[in-house]
C-alpha cells in the first residue's frame, strides 16, 4: 500500500516549502515540490528607477542577499552596455566569495548537519576517543579532549534543563542515524564552532559592504565603497588587512574542519552515495570576472547533459547568447493562468490559485528549462561542470576529496558518486575550498591595482529614451541565478528573476518532466513514514531557499480560493 | 552587556544549583517542612529559560540571518543559555508535524509566558492565501499565537510596517503586526534588517527588567531609534560646511565628504547605525560610502525612493537653501499610512494581546 507523506513546513530552509511523497515498500515512488508563499516583488519593481532595483531584489532573500544585488546591477549594466571599473569587479568578487563562504558553512552545519548527526547520541561519546577521531581527520587546534568534554557537558546541561529549544522534536534515535557517538560529538562541537566562523566571514563582508546581511555598497556601474589609502574614512590598507585576516581564519576553518567533516560524513554514510541523484543535467554560469566587461573568469560555467562529462559546453561571458537564448519557464503546473513556456523577456503572469492538484497545478514556483530540459543547479553543477571543463583547482580538490572518502570508507569512490545526496554536500565543501583560495587571490589583485594608483570604483549609468533589454547572471551559492530586465524611458517595464531554487524546486513542466527535487526523491529510502528524515536529507542537500523561487503576480484577475487545511 | 553576571545566572546549570540553595534557605526561614522545598524549586526554576516562539511570514529571513552574525551575545549563547528557542523554522531540528507539535507544546506549556517574535509581513488580501505554513495562513497563526504570548517583538521593517511586500502597489495586502494586533504595546524593531544589537537589546531589557523598553510613537525602542542618523553621522561636519560628494568615486567621495547629494536619507531616518555600527567591525553603509536608504522608517520603499535622488525638504548649508523639488519623493507618505489604516479597519482581527501592560511601552 502506498502512503502519502506531507512535510509542511520543511524547516531549516529559507522560505515556505511543502514536500509531498508517495511511499511504497519503504521507498519514495513519486514526489511533489510546492512553494507556499508569494510576495510580488517583481510587480512592485514595475515603473521604478532601474538604479534602485538591486536594493529591492536583494530583499528577495536574506540568505542569498548579496547574490540578487550583484545579479541585478549586472542585468542593468548589460542592458546599458556599461562596463564597471576593475576595482569594482574585484570588490564584488570578494563580496560574493565571502558571502559564499558564510553561506556554505551555515548550510552544512546549521541547516543540514542535524539530518545526519544525532545530538542526543553525542552524550554517549568518550571525549578522548572523539579527540582521537577528530585528530585523525585534521590538525585543527580545537580538536582536543578538553574541548569535546566541555561540549558534552553543554549538551548534557541542555538535555537536563528539559528545554531542548531548537533541538526539541528532532529525529533523535531514528534508525537512519548511524554515526558512532564520537562522530556525533565531534560534529556537535564543530556545529558550535561554525557559528563563530560564519560570523567572521560576514565581518569581512561588512567592512567592504557597509553591513551584512543586505550589503549597502553597490551601484549600477560599480560599487560605492570609496577607496583611498591616504584617508581614514575610506577603504584603506588597515581595513583591507582586516579583511585579509578574517578571510584567512575562515579559510583555515574550511580546510581543516568543514571539508574533513563532510568527507567523514560521506564515508560513514557511504550507502547514501547511491541515493538522491535525480536530474543529471547540470547548469552553472561563470563567475569572478577578471576584466571590466566580463569575458574572462576565475570560475567556469556551462552545461552538461545526462551526467555525461563529455557533453560539457562553456558559457563564454556576460553576453553569451548560448545562455541568453536557451532559458524559458513553464507554468503548466504552477498557480498562474495558462499553460505556456516562455522566455523571461516575454513572460506575463496572471496568478490563478487553485488547491494542490496532484496532476494539475500545485505550486507558486515556475519550472525553468534550458533547451526544454530540467537542469540541476548548485555546487554539484558547479563542480561537475568545472571538472568537465578541466578547471584545475576543481579537479585537484575533487580527486583529493574522493580519495579521502575512499580511504575512510575502504572502497574506491569515483566521480560518479557525486550524483547523490552526500555528493551535493561534498561538492559544496569542495567549491567552498576553491572559493576560499580564490578570495585570497582577488584580495591580492585588488591591493595590487590600488597600489598602481587606480581608485576608480564606478562608471555612472545614463538611461537613453526607448527600450533596452538586459540579463545578468551570477553563480550564487545555491546555483545559477539570472535576472532579466526590460527598461523603457529610464523606468523598469518588466523584471524577471530565474533563480537557483526555481531550477531545483520547480514542479513538473508541460511535458510532465519533474524538477530536480522531485526526481531526486524517487527511490529514496524511508524507514519510518511518521519521521521522514531521509526525505529531509535529500531536500536539504540542495540547500533550498524558497522565497526567491516564488515569482511575480499581476494584481488583476485573481481568483480567491481559501486553502484547505491538511 | 553579554558578560553581565546576572545573565550568567540564566545558565540552566547555575540556575538550578543556586535556586536549590536559595529555596532551601527560604523554606527554613519560613519554617516550612522539607517536603515544601521541591515545590518551591519547581516554582522558582521553571521555566529556566524564557521560551521564544519565532514566527516567519512574508520575509526574506534577513532578520534571522542578522542574528546569526550577532556577537553581544552571540547566537550560540542566545539560544543555548539565554532563551529557549522552541520554534524557529530556520534553525529547528524538527520539520512537518513534529515542528507543529513543537509549537503546540510551547503554547500549551508556557501560555502567557513566552516571547513571540514575528519576522515578516502578513498578507491580508484574498484571505491571506499568499503565505501559509502547515496549511494555516499567516493571519490565522498570528491570531492564534500572539494573544497567548507574554510579549510580541516585531523584528524588521516587514513585521513592523509591512516592509517590501507592502510597497506600491502592495499586491498581497501586506501589513505589519500592529495593523492586526490591536495593542500598541507591540514593540517594533525595524530596519532591513535591523541591527541585531537593537533586537538583542530589546530581549535583554525584557529578560533583565521583566518589561519591554520605552518606545517612540511608532513603537520603536528609544535606546535604538531615539535619534536621527544625520545627528550622529561621522560626515555631519562636512554637511554643515557644505562639502559634498557629487558621485561615487569622485575626489570628494574619496575624501569622505557628506553623501546627501548622492541620495543619503540620513536626515529623515531614526536609527542607531552611526553609533552602534554593524558586524562588530565598525562598518556602516554611510561609513563605507553609500547613502542611508532609510530602512527603519515606515513605507521607506515608497517614501525614500528613488534612492539616488536627493531627499527633499532638507536645508542645505552654504547658502543653497532648502531643497524643495519633491517631484517623485515624499508624496507616498500619506498613501501608505492611509492604506494601512484602511486594511486594519477592514480586517478587525485586532485583539488585546497583553495580559497586563506591566510597565511596558511607556513611550
Ligand atoms: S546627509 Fe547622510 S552622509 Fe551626510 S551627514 Fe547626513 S547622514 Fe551623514
Ligand atoms: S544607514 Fe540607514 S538604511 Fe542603512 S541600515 Fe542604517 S537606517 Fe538602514
Amino acid at each position: 500500500m502506498a502512503k502519502r507523506i506531507v512535510v509542511d513546513p520543511v524547516t531549516r530552509i529559507e522560505g515556505h516549502l511543502r514536500i509531498d511523497a508517495e511511499v511504497a515498500g519503504g521507498r519514495v515512488r513519486k514526489a511533489w515540490s510546492s512553494g507556499q508563499m508569494w510576495r510580488g516583488i517583481e510587480v512592485i519593481l514595475q515603473g521604478r528607477d532601474p538604479r534602485d532595483a538591486w536594493l529591492f531584489t536583494q530583499r528577495i532573500c536574506g540568505v542569498c542577499t548579496t547574490v540578487h544585488a550583484i545579479t541585478s546591477v549586472r542585468a542593468v549594466e548589460n542592458a546599458l552596455g556599461l562596463e564597471v571599473p576593475i576595482n569594482a569587479q574585484y570588490i564584488r568578487n570578494l563580496v560574493l566569495a565571502l558571502h559564499a563562504l558564510h553561506d556554505h558553512i551555515v548550510h552544512f552545519y546549521t541547516l543540514s548537519a542535524l539530518d545526519w548527526v544525532d545530538v542526543v547520541a553525542a552524550l554517549k561519546a568518550d571525549p578522548a576517543r572523539t579527540a582521537a577521531l577528530a585528530q585523525g581527520l585534521s590538525d585543527w587546534p580545537n580538536n582536543g579532549k578538553s574541548r569535546f568534554k566541555a561540549v558534552k557537558e553543554k549538551v548534557q546541561a541542555l538535555v537536563e534543563s528539559g528545554q531542548l529549544g531548537p533541538f526539541a522534536h528532532g529525529y533523535w534515535g531514528h534508525p537512519a542515524m548511524t554515526l558512532p557517538p564520537e562522530a556525533n560529538l565531534m560534529a556537535v562541537s564543530h556545529y558550535l564552532e561554525a557559528l563563530d566562523y560564519q560570523r567572521k566571514a560576514t565581518q569581512a563582508l561588512g567592512i567592504l559592504g557597509g553591513k551584512n546581511p543586505h550589503v549597502q555598497n553597490l551601484a549600477v556601474g560599480g560599487v560605492a565603497t570609496a577607496i583611498n589609502p591616504d584617508n581614514e574614512a575610506t577603504l584603506n590598507m588597515d581595513r583591507l588587512y582586516q579583511v585579509r585576516q578574517l578571510l584567512e581564519e575562515v579559510r583555515a576553518f574550511v580546510h581543516q574542519v568543514y571539508l574533513p567533516d563532510v568527507i567523514a560524513v560521506g564515508a560513514l554514510y557511504k550507502d547514501w552515495l547511491a541515493h538522491g541523484a535525480g536530474v543529471m543535467n547540470y547548469l552553472a554560469v561563470p563567475d569572478m570576472p577578471l576584466d571590466t566587461a566580463g569575458t574572462r573568469f576565475d570560475l567556469p560555467g556551462g552545461t552538461l547533459f545526462d551526467g555525461d562529462l563529455s557533453t560539457a559546453r562553456a558559457f563564454k561571458g556576460f553576453q553569451d547568447p548560448y545562455f541568453r537564448d536557451n532559458v524559458a519557464e513553464s507554468i503548466a503546473h504552477s498557480w498562474y493562468e495558462g499553460d505556456w513556456t516562455r522566455h523571461p523577456f516575454e513572460e506575463e503572469t496572471v496568478p490563478h490559485y487553485t488547491d494542490f492538484q496532484d496532476e494539475g497545478k500545485y505550486s507558486w514556483v515556475k519550472a525553468p528549462r534550458f533547451q526544454g530540459r530540467p537542469m540541476q543547479v548548485g555546487p554539484l553543477a558547479q563542480v561537475l561542470v568545472g571538472y568537465a571543463l578541466n578547471h584545475e583547482p576543481t579537479r585537484r580538490y575533487v580527486d583529493d576529496a574522493l580519495a579521502r572518502v575512499g580511504t575512510l570508507a575502504k572502497t574506491r569512490v569515483v566521480p560518479a558518486a557525486l550524483h547523490s545526496t552526500p555528493g551535493r554536500h561534498l561538492a559544496r565543501a569542495i567549491r567552498t575550498a576553491v572559493i576560499s583560495d580564490l578570495a585570497v587571490k582577488h584580495w591580492e589583485l585588488l591591493v595590487a591595482n590600488i597600489g598602481r594608483g587606480d581608485y576608480a570604483i564606478c562608471n555612472p549609468p545614463a538611461f537613453p529614451l526607448g527600450e533596452q533589454r538586459g540579463f545578468g547572471f551570477h553563480e550564487a551559492p545555491r546555483g545559477a541565478l539570472s535576472h532579466w530586465i526590460v527598461i523603457r524611458d529610464g523606468q523598469i517595464r518588466n523584471y524577471q528573476c530565474v533563480v537557483p531554487s526555481t531550477w531545483n524546486a520547480g514542479p513538473r513542466d508541460g511535458k510532465g518532466q519533474p524538477g530536480p527535487y522531485e526526481a531526486a526523491l524517487v527511490g529514496n529510502p524511508v524507514a519510518d513514514p511518521e519521521r521522514p528524515l531521509e526525505v529531509l536529507r535529500t531536500i536539504h542537500s540542495f540547500d533550498p531557499c524558497i522565497a526567491c523561487a516564488v515569482h511575480m503576480l499581476d494584481p488583476s484577475g485573481r481568483e480567491t480560493v481559501r486553502v484547505r487545511v491538511l | 552587556m553579554a558578560r553581565d553576571p546576572q545573565l550568567d545566572a540564566l545558565n540552566p546549570k547555575v540556575t538550578r544549583r543556586s535556586f536549590l540553595k536559595a529555596c532551601t534557605a527560604a523554606a527554613a526561614a519560613l519554617g516550612l517542612a522539607d517536603e515544601a522545598v521541591p515545590r518551591l524549586v519547581e516554582a522558582a526554576a521553571s521555566p529556566a529559560r524564557p521560551p521564544v516562539v519565532w514566527l516567519h511570514f512574508q520575509e526574506c529571513t534577513g532578520c534571522s540571518e542578522a542574528l546569526l552574525r550577532a556577537s553581544h551575545p552571540d547566537i550560540a549563547r542566545l539560544i543555548l543559555d539565554l532563551v529557549s528557542l522552541d520554534y524557529h523554522e530556520t534553525v529547528m531540528a524538527a520539520a512537518g508535524h513534529q515542528a507543529e507539535a513543537a509549537l503546540a507544546d510551547t503554547l500549551k506549556r508556557h501560555e502567557g509566558r513566552f516571547i513571540c517574535v514575528v519576522e515578516g509581513g502578513i498578507p491580508t488580501k484574498d484571505g491571506g492565501v499568499y503565505c501559509r505554513i502547515g496549511g494555516r495562513t499567516a493571519m490565522e497563526i498570528l491570531a492564534d499565537v500572539a494573544p497567548r504570548s507574554a510579549a510580541v517583538i516585531a523584528i524588521g521593517n516587514c513585521a513592523a510596517f509591512g516592509g517590501i511586500q507592502a510597497a506600491r502597489p502592495n499586491p498581497t495586502g501586506a501589513v505589519g503586526v500592529r495593523d492586526l494586533v490591536a495593542d500598541h504595546s507591540v514593540v517594533n524593531v525595524p530596519g532591513c534588517p535591523p541591527n541585531p544589537v537593537s533586537f538583542l537589546g530589546t530581549v535583554l531589557h525584557y529578560l533583565t527588567f521583566k518589561r519591554l523598553p520605552p518606545t517612540d510613537h511608532l513603537g520603536r525602542p528609544l535606546f535604538a531609534y531615539g535619534r536621527k542618523i544625520h545627528d550622529h553621522c561621522e560626515r555631519r561636519a562636512h554637511f554643515d560646511e557644505g562639502r559634498f560628494a557629487e558621485a561615487f568615486g569622485d575626489a570628494n567621495h574619496r575624501r569622505g565628504y557628506c553623501l546627501y547629494k548622492t541620495g543619503c536619507k540620513g536626515p529623515e531616518t531614526y536609527n542607531s547605525c552611526p553609533a552602534v555600527r554593524f558586524n562588530d567591525v565598525g562598518a556602516w553603509p554611510v561609513g563605507v560610502g553609500h547613502g542611508c536608504i532609510g530602512c527603519s522608517e515606515p513605507g521607506f520603499w515608497d517614501t525614500m525612493t528613488p534612492f539616488y535622488e536627493r531627499l527633499p525638504g532638507v536645508a542645505v548649508p552654504q547658502g543653497r537653501g532648502t531643497v524643495a523639488a519633491a517631484d517623485r519623493i515624499g508624496k507616498g507618505v500619506f498613501t501608505v499610512a492611509a492604506a494601512a489604516a484602511g486594511i486594519h479597519a477592514a480586517i478587525g482581527v485586532g485583539r488585546k494581546i497583553w495580559r497586563s501592560r506591566s510597565g511596558g511601552g511607556e513611550g
